[in-house]
């Protein structure tokens, strides 16, 4: 006879109680954000009147998660950026040039005099007086290197130090760019997590893809360019020595120097000395402020090594400009009125009280450890994503019903039964996507909208099955255990197959199509549980109260 | 009253017109791809790399109006295009405008994508732009890759279910159907120029799952009737079944299609070519199951009589005299 164990009929109900209840908060979605932010505020420790009302909109003892709805539904801002991991190598080769300088000057007298040639970025040539010393400036240079600290990479050693003529070359090994790509990487993302946190938006999803990409979305962006304002360039901040000041944007700047433009003046270039005496990355704050002449201005403050650096620098150079450059522009070049010693100072420029307040906060989250090339970018209005819900929502609902109908019209009393498990897959799927925080996108509604058609397929094919089993069966309980039993290896096949498809769509989908992956997976997961064990729990109710004779499907 | 839009018993020889049906389909296969091959596709910014604006203003597009705005700037090749929703209000009028990806340039200028609205605004000072897409030529070149991979690799993993589930015959049966109904559908995006982009691929991925759902449940009950009805011809094992099925695979159809409808009707356009790609897919779906997979399997043959020890024919059995 038709039989379902207690505890199963009570886990079923429990898992369809807890769909009910997890998509509740959903009906209320505005007031529960609200709620929820406000939660998070006084969490932080802030309060106030209007946080407490905004907190009392949602009962805190009912479940508070709700579908993060995508960036299509609610309008934002999506870039992918790319890393140029290589700036790295020219940074770190620049930067290894005293040092290497040093080491092969201490050996004047095998290797000769030794100069820095031009060449290509990330590469370090010297060109040695004495060929016979070159063996021995390699080996010197060799000195310097360190084994790689990877586990794929260990034991190889840092740098690359090849010899061909008087020329030597150094640039990174191989090992030691994978290492330096990875804390590149790692570091952008840091940083540009800390420039978006600190322009306030909520809930901004800034991930990984891929070795050297990073995807950023910020819902309620007002577009991919003042993303990019927020991420800014590079914010490298240094503090140069000037060599020279020319009208000539093709001017040769030599070795070890580099021609960068002033902002303000069109036409006016400084040649400046590659090492900087002071980099960005020894500040340790900086603030928006105004200049004596009550002109916006940055603040700064150094760290105890950049601020003795800058004083002895200061001290033997006064009297003579130097430049303080963002992203090889020279912002201002004052000339040193008297040595500072106090590691603090202000940048001034034409800057609006805006531009202030963003410099000071890129300089404060500190610089990109490398230029950003941003392969792709997408805005959405907040006024389409609204329009896209309302449409969505329509269509689901409309879709619903017709649904609903057509199973009613053609399975009657067992076609509702279905229908109302149909309710409780929709419950569910919605319940689901709250808890485990997954993204609602446009697409994503049309997977839950295509669901609900191929969820009913599967008491479609119980309820033809026990059609026919009425034929030849003893007894419509016979029938519909049948029924139950047979139609499940067409069951399961079908909806593995699908899951497989959705499951790839998933990894290799972003975006949009990952939601919609995300619906169809989850729905057909659900929608097997309501179609095999609600309706069954429903029917066996049913029965067990009516004992009938014969049933018609 | 029930309603039945399938008979209680039918007894349909879905053999009988295999000739034409099953001609039809290697036609419409053939034609799909060499339309594919003469026009190609209509491929969207997520393919081809560029930028789509759309626009949204309360007066009536004017396509020659923004187009003489636009072509000044020297942007190349700029598809204008009019959208049309029965969900607009009636002051909204909405246009598509697509430039192509810029020579020279991976990261998109904002300047390019400043100078178009500026220039819009001039024409039609009440336009907005709700939303403005870029991709450049790098990401989307892996993404055509990763597009074809996915593809495949659906339908390849179903492949190996299926052959894994049932006998190898109705794993080939169940992939050419499968690919029947991708290269239709490619080829309806090819003959209408529908833009083919990320959405496209995400429905055909769908249509490949609905698809073998479809011939699975056929293929579910033809195995069931193979063992209950030892003597029957295959030909007539498959026309049962079909039949047994029948009621079940057009129900579900028509659900799927019903919800389907009310969103391609009241889904917005936004959707719109990925609802009509998965709308399609259904329709050649069922199509598929019911007079291409079971016509290859009847082709190729199911071996029946597992009583007297033959060689072995390549079946999930075959190892297990060894």
């Amino acid at each position: 006879m038709l039989h379902i164990a207690r505890f199963k009929q009570v886990l079923i109900v429990l898992a369809c109680l807890a769909g009910v209840i997890f998509t509740l908060p959903n009906f209320f979605y505005s007031r529960v954000e609200m709620h929820n932010d406000a939660a998070k505020d006084i969490e932080n420790g802030i309060t106030n009147a209007e946080l407490e009302a905004d907190l009392a909109q949602w009962p805190s003892w009912l479940p508070s998660d709700i579908v993060n709805l995508g960036l299509d539904l609610r309008g934002g801002a999506q870039l992918l950026a790319e890393v140029r991991v290589e700036d790295v190598y020219e940074t770190t080769m620049d930067g290894m040039w005293p040092q290497v300088r040093d080491v092969l000057v201490a050996e004047r007298d095998t290797i000769g005099a030794i100069r820095r040639q031009e060449s290509a970025p990330g590469t370090l040539a010297i060109r040695v007086a004495n060929e016979d010393g070159v063996a021995r400036a390699v080996e010197l240079v060799r000195g310097l290197a360190s084994p790689v600290t990877s586990v794929t990479g260990a034991g190889q050693s840092s740098l690359t130090v090849s010899a061909n003529g008087n020329l030597v070359t150094v640039e990174l090994s191989e090992a030691q760019k994978t290492v330096s790509d990875e804390l590149t990487v790692r570091q952008a993302l840091e940083i540009i997590r800390n420039r978006i946190d600190a322009a306030g938006t909520r809930e901004p999803s800034i991930q990984r893809t891929g070795d050297r990409r990073i995807l950023i979305e910020v819902p309620g962006a007002k577009s991919a360019q003042e993303l990019k304002g927020w991420i800014g360039t590079t914010a490298q901040l240094g503090f140069h020595e000037v060599i020279s000041t020319t009208g000539d944007e093709n001017a040769e700047p030599g070795v070890g120097n580099f021609l960068a433009p002033d902002v303000e003046r069109e036409g006016v270039y400084y040649i400046l000395s590659r090492t900087a005496v002071v980099s960005g990355d020894q500040l340790t704050d900086s603030q928006p402020t105004f200049d004596q002449n009550g002109r916006p201005a940055v603040d700064f403050r150094f760290n105890p090594g950049g601020a003795r650096a800058f004083g002895a620098y200061t001290s033997n150079n006064i009297g003579r400009p130097f430049a303080i450059v963002l992203d090889d522009e020279v912002i201002s070049a004052p000339t040193i009125q008297s040595a500072i010693t106090g590691g603090s100072g202000i940048i001034t420029g034409s800057f609006t009280v805006e531009e202030t307040t963003n410099l000071a906060v890129l300089l404060r989250a500190g610089a990109l450890p490398a230029g950003l090339d941003f392969l792709e970018e997408r805005t959405v209005g907040p006024e389409l994503g609204a329009d896209s819900i309302r449409s969505g929502q329509i269509a689901a609902v409309v879709g619903f019903v017709a649904v609903m109908i057509f199973m009613g019209l053609s399975y009657g009393l067992f076609g509702w039964i279905a229908n109302i498990a149909l309710i409780l897959n929709m419950a569910m799927i919605i319940g689901i996507l709250s808890l485990l925080g997954a993204t609602l996108t446009l697409p994503g509604i049309a997977g839950i909208v295509l669901t609900m058609g191929m969820a009913v397929d599967a008491n479609v094919l119980v309820y033809e099955r026990i059609r026919e089993e009425l034929k030849t069966a003893k007894g419509p309980a016979r029938a519909i255990e049948l029924g139950y039993e047979r139609a499940m290896s067409a069951i399961l096949d079908a909806n593995i197959t699908t899951i497989m498809t959705a499951a790839i769509l998933w990894f290799v989908g972003s975006g949009p199509v990952r939601g919609f992956a995300t619906t169809l997976g989850i729905g057909i997961l659900t929608s097997v549980f309501t179609a095999i064990f609600v309706t069954r729990l429903f029917i066996v109710w049913w029965f067990q109260r009516r004992r009938p004779k014969t049933i018609e499907v | 009253m029930r309603l039945r839009l399938i008979p209680q018993e039918t007894n349909f020889n879905f053999f009988k017109a295999a000739r034409y049906t099953f001609g039809a389909s290697v036609v419409a296969v053939i034609a799909s791809i060499i339309l594919f091959l003469v026009l190609g596709l209509n491929f969207g910014i997520d393919f081809r790399g560029g930028t789509t604006i759309r626009t949204d203003s309360t007066s009536e597009v004017s396509v020659a109006d923004y187009r003489a705005a636009i072509d000044p700037l020297g942007l190349g090749d700029v598809v204008i295009t009019e959208v049309f929703d029965p969900t607009f209000a009636a002051d909204e009028h909405v246009a598509m405008i697509r430039i192509q990806a810029q020579e020279g340039q991976e990261s998109i200028s904002a300047e390019i994508v400043q100078q178009v609205e500026e220039a819009l605004q001039q024409v039609d000072p009440s336009i907005t732009f709700p939303s403005v897409e870029s991709v450049g030529p790098k990401v989307s070149g892996e993404l055509i890759n990763t597009a074809i991979y996915a593809v495949l690799a659906a339908i390849v993993a179903i492949v190996i279910y299926i052959w894994a589930r049932f006998e190898w015959q109705f794993a080939i049966g169940a992939v050419a159907a499968l690919i029947h109904d991708v290269l239709l559908t490619i080829g309806l995006w090819s003959i209408f120029q529908l833009k083919f982009d990320l959405a496209t691929i995400a429905a055909l991925l769908t249509i490949v799952g609905y698809s073998i759902n479809d011939t699975v449940v056929v293929f579910d009950r033809a195995r069931e009737n193979l063992i209950k009805y030892k003597k029957m011809p295959l030909i007539d094992v498959l026309n049962l079944s079909a039949n047994e099925t029948l009621s079940r695979t057009v129900m579900t159809s028509g659900t799927t299609l019903l919800a389907l409808i009310a969103l391609l009707v009241l889904g917005g356009d936004v959707i719109r070519g990925f609802v009509l790609a998965i709308t399609w897919g259904i329709i050649v779906g069922t199509y598929s199951s019911i007079y291409v997979a079971k016509n290859i399997v009847l082709m190729l043959g199911v071996k029946r009589d597992w009583s007297k020890e033959k060689k072995p024919s390549g079946n999930q059995f075959m190892d297990i005299d060894a």
